[in-house]
């Protein structure tokens, strides 16, 4: 089964890579290599089987704690670019924002007994990624 | 595995009914659709690319590219239109969601090998909402080539 915990954030980035040219980088990254803030929007799917005495695949209350201490709080009303490594040396695209969520949250859940399923991540109403990675063999 | 999606938008009538069903048996399958001078929606269009791994430029495929193809491909072809009469693929092709998102397919196929010779499109999905109520998806089979 999978379970899907909400949560979000609001921060600013600048999509560009600081070893392009400005024009390089316009041309690459659009209108979203000026800077700019959104509210994002981050679900957080689990898998795994139902506990037969908890009724439960993982307590969300636990799940909900995770994202924040990971995600929510070195993330929130930041400038990603600025304030939040790995930005500093990578492009913060919302398909790298789904990445590193991934790496931030993976571990944790881990060792609470959860799997990570999938990352989904909301820069606008109109656009999403999603990211997800194969399970360690 | 990363999937970009960005949804669109167009609006469009259409008309359901067979040409191959007599007017009786149209009104049968297809109710209300059926009515002969069409009615229309606002059609929301996502669509999904996806690749293994992440590019350098942290993108599965630039925004501007993305709804260029979109654009070009599908939304210059389909908004403010009767399906059943402006889009040729219609003349005889009931212009259900169903049928209208594997014609999507197909522009979108053929609009990306005008542009970029030679590669498959990273088109993981596509998914059309006909009303808030009504929406079709499909999934192509297989992981997109690595990019």
């Amino acid at each position: 089964m999978l379970i899907t915990r909400k949560a979000e954030f609001s921060a600013s980035h600048a999509c560009r890579d600081p070893r392009l040219t400005p024009e390089r980088n316009r041309k690459v990254y659009g209108k979203e290599s000026r800077p700019h803030g959104h509210n994002w929007v981050v679900e957080v799917t689990l898998r795994g089987d139902v506990d037969p005495v908890h009724g439960m695949v993982l307590d969300l209350k636990a799940l909900k704690e995770i994202i924040r201490r990971n995600v929510i709080e070195p993330y929130d009303h930041r400038f990603l670019n600025h304030e939040v490594p790995p930005f500093d040396r990578i492009v913060p695209t919302a398909e790298h924002l789904a990445r590193d969520i991934w790496r931030r949250l993976a571990g944790p859940i881990a060792s609470t007994g959860g799997t990570l399923h999938a990352v989904r991540l909301h820069e606008t109403d109109e656009m999403y990624v999603d990211y997800s990675e194969q399970p360690a063999q | 595995m990363t999937r970009l999606t960005k949804r669109y938008r167009f609006c469009a009538s259409h008309r359901l009914a067979s040409c191959q069903l007599d007017e009786r048996r149209n009104r049968e399958v297809f109710g209300k659709c059926a009515n002969p001078h069409g009615h229309g929606h606002d059609y929301r269009l996502e669509v999904t690319v996806g690749c293994r791994r992440t590019p350098a430029t942290g993108l599965v495929l630039s925004r501007a590219e993305l709804d260029e193809w979109v654009r070009a491909a599908v939304l210059d072809k389909v908004g403010h239109t009767h399906l059943n009469s402006d889009v040729p693929e219609f003349k005889r092709l009931v212009p259900t969601a169903e049928n209208i998102l594997l014609v999507i397919e197909g522009w979108l196929r053929d609009g990306w090998s005008e542009r970029h010779p030679g590669t498959a499109p990273p088109l993981f999905a596509l998914r059309l909402e006909e009303t808030p109520r009504n929406s079709v998806r499909v999934e192509f089979a297989g992981p997109p080539a690595p990019s």
